[in-house]
């Protein structure tokens, strides 16, 4: 076993080298003196540079390693690269943030960091207990991220409920795992698919693992009726770590979910198809609608993320390549639009995180034309207007459950998309409809925000205007995806 | 059953020499009664303030810091176990734990996680 | 030997005792053990299971449940501290700044 081992130890490079940086940043945060901690920002885009040329060095290297604990496939190749993207863009847009409120750079770094070990291992895991433990390393950081701003209330607040709905259904999950191990005598997903495909798993227990695994993981991505954590967290949490909870955790968990879902739990499809059908129409008509009457910015957005995990939830209702593979095509799309439109909401809130309500945007667009304009693109995106990645995300996601014959879930779909293009659109009437208030003070902008706002705007552009080369790539990955 | 006697055997003695103990130093313990003798701490000052008041956060700082590293240890006892059937690949494994481990109580460390004041 | 199903039985009921806690207590301490409760229900399910089938692994996953509950306890307890500087109550019905 010996030699086995360490050869498969490159495997999880892209994880080592992400734990071994963020230690670093925080061992080296302790002994620097207090004006050269920025420097944690530069290390941390390092790491994730060094990481991506380790994930990309994997490619075709298919299979299952560490006693089929870790698999490498296209699948999990392709969400690692949307976290690194997540992760660099975060790790980008809280530098600025942090300095302006006054906060531990490397800390808040290095930790963003272990938030994408917990993604990655999520994304590659073939076991339950290693999907807990990736789930759990995201969870813990994102528990201290979400309350670093240690002596704003609003920040304790957020993390606590966050932390204390986490955690309890982190429970229900692990309960979930407990059954289905004492259903199958194992925790591997492929192993578990092949007991019950025997017929030798009591399904009563399976039926129950596969509730408490929803349950958990609804949580997590914050579908109807999980979702009562969602705006108070991303209204509360520090605004860059409101954009990352709002895209990395949730594409973490999608992928989970679909793991989980078609690799181990195949044979009781028709049971979750109805809780995944029922919750995703739910998911989109509450997300939507709440967010109709949202007057503060971040809860309008918390709304809005709500109703895309419906869209999302639809995709993986249809259990196909066609859909796995708009699933992957939506959620890195969706990332760089949703960080985008966080990053703008933070530089616009000013220092302390205190102008995010809708008024605050009157006459933005006379003020600061180009700020203005990035963040109508974002909004425009969301909403599904086409010529942006949004729009091809949402008809890949739709064409897909049509194909399936999910006729009601696409049509249910389109009108919820049409439903949400009001609130986005609000935000763009009184941005150039309004006068600016006489106090206007000018929003300070920072090379690093800049720079998200430029790429994600790219991004968008790019695969809006030209979605077959992402699309492509993603449905080569998921080839084998059964 | 037979082979839990001598556990029974055990409570049985242990309860009756407390018992044993409590009752006779009751009984023949010598009793001075007054207002000194009879306050909360008998070692001369006013108790200032309840025992039911509030830690000081510091404790839960230790105690925070107490957990994590307490639990972490958890780990090498089932590597102690097999620890010669594993060989090398064992060890270092736990190396390596016990290095990031080590990171962390640097930290705690440097960050003065460890001073009182 | 007491079959599996008592200690399934117990651990569900453990389990309904920490969900049903969660969900009525009002002070976070309490919250926080509920929480715990739950998953050392979910232990009992592992080792239970995994003495039954006579494997190991089912005791070893203890091992990470309990290294991942300290890991929460030693966060949840740095929330508490930060949130009771601030606020000075324990209570979950008076941390309601936001509500929509």
């Amino acid at each position: 076993m010996d030699g086995s081992l360490a050869l498969e130890i490159p495997q999880i490079f892209p994880e080592i080298a992400l734990s071994v940086f963020g230690i670093a940043i925080l061992l080296l945060d302790t002994f620097l003196p207090k004006s050269k901690r920025h420097a944690a920002t530069g290390i941390a885009l390092a790491a994730i540079a060094l990481t991506a040329v380790f994930t990309l060095g994997l490619v075709g290297e298919d299979g299952t390693f560490f006693s089929g604990m870790i698999v490498v496939d296209g699948f999990s190749i392709f969400l690692r690269i949307t976290f690194l993207v997540v992760g660099a863009l975060t790790v980008l847009a809280s530098s600025s943030y942090a300095t302006r409120e006054n906060l531990a750079v490397g800390e808040f770094q290095a930790l963003v960091l272990f938030a994408i070990v917990g993604m990655n291992l999520m994304a590659a895991s073939n076991e339950l207990i290693m999907i807990f433990l990736g789930l759990e390393t995201l969870s813990i950081a994102s528990y201290i991220l979400l309350g670093i701003k240690r002596s704003d209330a609003k920040s304790n607040e957020a993390a606590l409920k966050y932390f204390l709905l986490g955690s309890f259904s982190s429970a229900f999950m692990l309960y979930g795992i407990a059954l289905a191990y004492g259903a199958t005598r194992t925790t591997n997903l492929e192993a578990i698919g092949r007991e019950i495909a025997a017929g030798s798993a009591g399904m009563t227990l399976i039926y129950v693992a596969v509730g408490l695994l929803f349950v958990g993981f609804g949580f997590k991505v914050a579908v109807v009726p999980f979702h009562v954590w969602t705006p108070d967290v991303y209204e509360g949490a520090p605004t860059p770590i409101s954009a990352f909870m709002s895209v990395g955790p949730k594409a973490a968990g999608f992928a989970v979910l679909v793991r989980v879902l078609m690799v181990a739990f195949p044979a009781a499809y028709a049971k979750w198809l109805g809780l995944v059908w029922l919750s995703a129409v739910l998911t989109m008509f509450v997300g939507n609608c709440v967010a109709l009457v949202q007057s503060n910015i971040k809860r309008m957005l918390a709304y809005s993320s709500i109703a895309h995990a419906g869209y999302i939830l639809v995709a993986v209702a249809t259990r196909n390549q066609e859909g796995v593979a708009a699933l992957l095509f939506y959620t890195l799309t969706y990332a760089l639009m949703n960080i985008g439109a966080f990053t703008i909401v933070s530089l616009v809130s000013r220092q302390g995180d205190r102008k995010t309500y809708l008024d605050d945007y009157a006459g933005l667009g006379f003020k600061q034309p180009g700020l203005a304009a990035a963040l109508s693109i974002f909004l425009l995106s969301l909403a599904g207007i086409p010529l942006t990645a949004g729009f091809a995300g949402k008809f890949f996601i739709f064409r897909a459950a049509l194909e399936s014959k999910f006729v009601w879930l696409a049509i249910i779909g389109v009108l919820n998309s049409a439903i949400s293009v009001y609130y986005y659109l609000r935000v763009i009437v009184v941005m150039y409809m309004k006068e600016a208030p006489d106090d206007w003070s000018p929003v300070a902008m920072s090379s690093s925000a800049i720079a998200v706002i430029a790429l994600s705007v790219l991004g968008i552009l790019q695969f809006g205007i030209f979605p077959d080369m992402l699309i492509s790539l993603a449905r080569s990955s998921v080839i084998g995806y059964r | 059953m037979r082979n839990y006697f001598p556990l029974l055997l055990m409570f049985v003695v242990v309860a009756a020499t407390v018992g044993a103990i409590i009752v006779l130093s009751a009984v023949l313990g010598p009793k001075r009664r007054g207002k000194v003798k009879d306050s909360p701490f008998e070692c001369g000052f006013q108790p200032f303030q309840l025992p039911t008041d509030r830690f000081f956060v510091r404790f839960y700082l230790i105690a925070m810091l107490f957990i994590l590293f307490d639990i972490e240890v958890v780990f090498l006892f089932p590597w102690a176990v097999v620890f010669k059937a594993l060989g090398w690949a064992g060890f270092w494994s736990i190396f390596i734990f016990i290095f990031v481990l080590g990171a962390g109580y640097v930290y705690a460390w440097r960050k003065g996680a460890f001073q009182w004041e | 030997m007491i079959p599996l199903g008592f200690y399934l039985v117990v651990s569900a009921i453990l389990f309904s005792i920490g969900a049903y806690g969660f969900l009525i207590k009002r002070n976070i301490i309490t919250l926080f053990m509920c929480i715990e409760l739950m998953l050392n229900a979910v232990n009992l399910s592992f080792v239970a299971f995994a003495r039954y089938y006579a494997l190991l692994d089912g005791q070893v996953f203890v091992f990470f449940v309990m290294a991942v509950a300290a890991a929460e306890a030693a966060v949840g307890l740095g929330i508490i501290v930060a949130l009771f500087r601030n606020r000075q109550t324990l209570n979950v019905d008076e941390t309601n700044l936001m509500k929509w």
